[in-house]
């Protein structure tokens, strides 16, 4: 039942009029507020978002440092290049994207899966590298086809160019994209064409020559195309870096090894440790890395037996052989063994069943250590590691810089090993035998050492002071390197030094290898490392010449040298793999190389620096020179160890 | 029974033009002028390809809209019916042969024209209903057999419209109308039913929803959910909003609106542009012209003294109303896109010229408020 019977419609309208004209003010006021909302209160997050919509960032890459010599020839500089990038944030439908850029440019199939791949990892703000070094024509067709493209970019990025190439490979080393490993989270590396040191001086100071990238913002519209740069901040290129090295005598040392199958020597400065040359044969082009290596090229670099890829300075271990001779030498003399006593050598020697050979057979006779050094005389080095030990032995190579880690600047350095008789139960179970310490003391057995140790050792005993070696230029005076005093007594390195200029005089095993100029003469050792065990058979047959055995069957020949031998300032050390006797393949490599450094005389010390005579001539090696160690035989009727 | 038209003397074309609320009339061209100035800016600061097409539509549309409104009221009286079924024709039409645009027939081609015939629909919809309950007394509006006719009026051309499929207008046709019913004095039981009955009806519907449609519904819920499809819009559109803030970036130096974030920007986000560039300060003015067009509508609607102006007025205002909400709470995210443009600012002719068209009939009631109109109901 009605109470109100309202029948004037007029004013049931007006009433109802109010209604609605209520609710309308209020969805007014609903819509005020969600302005507000949104403006005002939530305005904050919003222009944040838009910002992210409109601006894109990205890193400008800093130009990686040069790496220029002693004289500042340009080792290893950037080079500009062009490539194809993809923003995939910037790509409103990628698949379509991609499609008409395959139909533009040919791509293999496994291009574009590694592109697919990718864009699959990576986060949409980092760009997808589509093709690197692109060359102009790719360049032009790009640039027109740009509106069909949205999202991919043409970027001027820089390769690294090694303009010595093979000579220079194995110090600089090169450069490559960076592993996921190695990239991380680091939005620098994670940029595509960006290289980072793989090997040489670009690994070790990757730091100092990678620079710091800027960044720039771009306003970007939705499709992905830039509108205007709104901000820039340039990169910082990285440090140019000096190096030791002499680019000429380099090259020089790099091209005398060509002439062998694999070999790797060393020229470095006796006082100050600086790296001269370092040679390593063979060698590769490290601008192949630079574009990105074939998987084919870089298979066969890897597979090659000869080990292009290896720094053979530092990453090749050798048996030192005669040449620790020195060192022994050196500990029996700081040990206080008189130099004059007399050893004689019959060609053998016998220790319980078994019987040492002295390479010359027939003996040497009566041997001081002067001699020893000189003639190389095994027998000689018998006794006297007897006499002094193992493990005075091992701690007169470890004060000379053998058997760890010489901490040069540049990365892969092997320790080598230098055995003693708590290194020998540790390894095996058995202790340090008798017999043992005659292999070391002539530098065979467990002993390895790197033909980088085995110049600084020669440094030592040249300078007397504990020279460590470094590839990087000291800027000023004040950054060069002061070295400690080895602490042994100079009249010992002294009796040494004159016994390896003995080497290299009349009657020494490497007399040939004389430089014959006065006051520029030097001072050496030779070595031969026993590549593999001659069995008694083999002796009865008669042990073939290194000429008459395979390659791979011959002994190493090594050579270290200081020179000029009366105030020594360059050392130089040669290591042929498989060259035969020290002697014979690295005493004559060892002589060009310090003749040639003198020439030059980097380290300008000399008073003048040498003038080689015309007449003088290196002497062709005496037959008798062969320097083999022969090992232990067992002496008929022993039982086997 | 009959009123007779002596006591209702026609009024001179002098007495017209003083009748004429010209504060209205100021209010619907700045408005205009705003949307044309909205135009130049999200078209890159230009007047291609917007704005002067616009201008060149809103000169028109002014003439038309004043012409309408000193057309006498009783002539659009007595020939509601005929506009009505004319209306209904043509969206008949268009269901049959309409020019399919964005996925839904809407459009139908008349010469160089494309007409919209929804938007005409709800024009004359609010005629046919006004005339209708112009002539019920209260008692027979009491009567629930009264309401099929005007009921019937609604739900066919909503229908057509909804098949088109236009969901948004429909909608927008169907509450207009509702608040007709209501303002008409169609009793409180019988909406109570309808708001047991529609939730029902609403489930039914859903079943026979396009799938974008569909779709549309569910990313509203949760538009963060897809990104880059459905919801894209209305992330870009608050983003694009928040970011204007209390005065915006300045004319046209909105980011998402001139980088093209933003979408639809000449038409159903065209709000969305002026919020960004002008920020809160801009929308609040342009929501604060609507308010006052509205209110107009309602103080020329009150004052009118014969109902079927009173009804036509208010059922039109409501409709600007309903307009406005729907976009504004569309482009905030209030609610799903459904594709309703702004009344007057969004780029779009025939839209336009329905809005000038409603505006002129408003102009009609307040000059012949006073007007007396045959099969009135006895007061």
């Amino acid at each position: 039942m009605r109470v109100v019977r309202d029948t004037d419609l007029g004013r049931l309208l007006t009433r109802r009029a109010l209604i609605v004209g209520g609710l309308q003010v209020g969805l007014f006021g609903l819509l005020f507020s969600r302005l507000y909302s949104l403006q005002i209160a939530q305005g904050g997050r919003f222009r944040t978002l838009a910002d992210e919509n409109r601006i894109s960032t990205r890193l400008v890459l800093p130009e990686r440092g040069r790496i220029l010599d002693r004289n500042g020839t340009v080792l290893a500089m950037p080079e500009k290049n062009f490539r194809a990038d993809l923003l995939p944030e910037q790509t409103p439908d990628i698949r379509a994207t991609l499609q008409r850029l395959f139909s533009l440019l040919n791509f293999e199939p496994a291009e574009q899966q590694r592109i697919l791949k990718d864009i699959k990892r990576s986060h949409s703000r980092l760009p997808v590298l589509l093709r690197d070094n692109i060359d102009w024509e790719t360049l032009a067709l790009l640039e027109l086809y740009t509106p069909e493209l949205p999202g991919v970019m043409i970027e001027a990025g820089e390769v690294r160019n090694y303009p010595f190439k093979e000579n220079t490979a194995h110090i600089v080393g090169y450069v490559g994209a960076p592993t996921d490993q190695e990239a991380g989270d680091d939005a620098l590396l994670n940029e595509p064409g960006f290289r980072i040191g793989k090997s040489g001086v670009e690994k070790f100071y990757e730091e100092n020559l990678q620079g710091e990238p800027g960044s720039v913002q771009l306003e970007v519209n939705a499709y992905g195309q830039q509108v205007r740069e709104l901000t820039r901040e340039e990169s910082t290129s990285g440090e140019a870096l000096k190096l030791s090295l002499d680019i000429n005598l380099q090259e020089f040392a790099q091209n005398r090894l060509l002439q062998e199958r694999s070999a790797s020597a060393i020229i470095m400065d006796a006082l100050d440790g600086g790296i001269y040359a370092m040679a390593s044969h063979p060698s590769f082009d490290p601008n192949l890395f630079s574009y990105g290596i074939t998987k084919e090229n870089w298979g066969k670099m890897n597979s090659d037996s000869l080990t292009p890829l290896f720094n053979k300075t530092l990453t090749g271990t050798y048996a030192p052989g005669s040449t620790f001779k020195v060192v022994v030498a050196l500990a029996a003399l700081e040990d206080g063994v008189n130099p004059h006593t007399h050893v004689f050598c019959p060609g053998y020697m016998d220790l319980g069943n078994h019987r040492f050979h002295c390479w010359k057979k027939g003996g040497h006779g009566g041997m001081d250590m002067h001699n020893g050094i000189v003639q190389s005389c095994d027998v000689f080095f018998y006794h006297l590691g007897q006499k002094v030990g193992i493990d005075k032995i091992a701690e007169m190579a470890a004060r000379l810089g053998l058997g760890a880690k010489t901490g040069i600047d540049l990365p892969h350095e092997k320790p080598g090993l230098i055995p003693n008789s708590e290194w020998k139960k540790k390894q095996f179970t058995e202790g340090w035998q008798p017999g043992e310490t005659l292999v070391a003391a002539i530098g065979q057995g467990y002993i390895l050492a790197t033909p980088l140790q085995m110049a600084v050792a020669t440094a030592r005993i040249s300078s007397g002071l504990k020279i460590a070696p470094h590839i990087i230029h000291p800027d000023s005076e004040a950054e060069k390197p002061v070295f400690a005093p080895l602490g042994l007594k100079p009249s010992s390195l002294a009796f040494i030094r004159d016994a390896m200029i003995g080497v290299v005089s009349p009657g020494g095993t490497a007399a040939a290898s004389r430089i014959g100029v006065p006051g520029y003469e030097m001072g050496g050792k030779t070595g031969t490392s026993q590549v593999r065990r001659i069995t008694r058979a083999q002796r009865a047959r008669g042990v073939p010449k290194n000429e008459d055995r395979p390659w791979e069957e011959r002994d190493h020949a090594l050579f270290i040298a200081f020179a000029p031998s009366q105030n020594p300032r360059y050392v130089a050390t040669v290591v042929v793999e498989h060259g035969g006797g020290g002697s014979k393949a690295a005493a004559p490599i060892a002589r060009e190389l310090l003749i040639e450094t003198m020439k030059r005389d980097p380290a300008k010390t000399l008073p003048a620096p040498l003038v080689m005579p015309v007449s003088v001539k290196p002497v062709p090696a005496p037959e008798e020179d062969e320097e083999l160690f022969q090992e232990d035989e067992e002496l008929p009727g022993a039982v086997g160890q | 029974m009959f009123s007779t038209h002596a006591h209702d003397p026609d009024l001179h074309f002098s007495e017209k033009l003083r009748y004429l609320p010209w504060g209205f009339v100021f209010v619907v061209m700045l408005l205009s002028l705003f949307g044309v100035a909205m135009l130049y800016s999200a078209g890159g600061a230009s007047w291609k390809p917007w704005a002067a097409t616009q201008l060149y539509r809103v000169i028109p549309g002014l003439l038309l809209m004043l012409a309408i409104g000193l057309v006498d009221i009783r002539f659009w009286y007595r020939w509601s019916f005929l506009l009505y079924a004319s209306a209904l024709l043509l969206l008949v039409a268009v269901v049959a042969i309409g020019h399919t645009g964005m996925g839904a027939k809407r459009w139908i081609r008349m010469g160089i024209f494309v007409l919209q015939p929804s938007a005409y629909m709800k024009v004359v919809l609010a005629m046919v209903l006004a005339k209708y309950f112009h002539q019920l007394t209260y008692e027979q509006i009491g009567n629930p057999l009264r309401l099929f006719t005007p009921a019937g009026l609604v739900l066919v051309p909503a229908a057509l419209i909804l098949i088109e499929p236009n969901l948004g207008m429909a909608t927008l046709l169907v509450l207009f109308s509702a608040a007709v019913f209501f303002l008409a004095g169609v009793r409180w039981w019988i909406f109570g039913l309808l708001g047991v009955g529609v939730p029902f009806a609403a489930q039914q519907a859903w079943k026979h929803l396009h799938d974008y449609q569909k779709q549309r519904l569910l990313t509203f819920i949760n538009p963060e959910q897809d990104p880059l499809g459905s919801g894209y819009n209305i992330i870009q559109s608050k983003i694009a909003l928040g970011s204007g803030g209390l005065f915006g970036k300045g004319f046209g130096m909105g980011t998402q609106s001139q980088l093209n974030f933003l979408p639809e920007k000449h038409t159903d986000f065209i709000f969305v542009v002026l919020a960004e560039e002008m920020g809160l300060m801009g929308a609040v003015l342009l929501l604060v012209l609507f308010f006052i067009l509205i209110a107009y509508g309602y103080v020329i609607s009150l004052n009118c003294r014969h109902q079927f102006g009173r009804l036509l007025g208010l059922g039109l205002t409501t409709s600007f109303f309903l307009y406005v909400l729907t976009n504004v709470a569309m482009v905030t995210g209030l609610i799903p896109v459904v594709g309703i443009p702004l009344p007057l600012v969004s780029y779009g002719g025939s839209v336009m010229l329905a809005f000038y068209i409603a505006c002129g009939l408003l102009l009609s009631i307040a000059i012949h408020k006073d007007a007396r109109l045959d099969g009135s109901a006895p007061q």
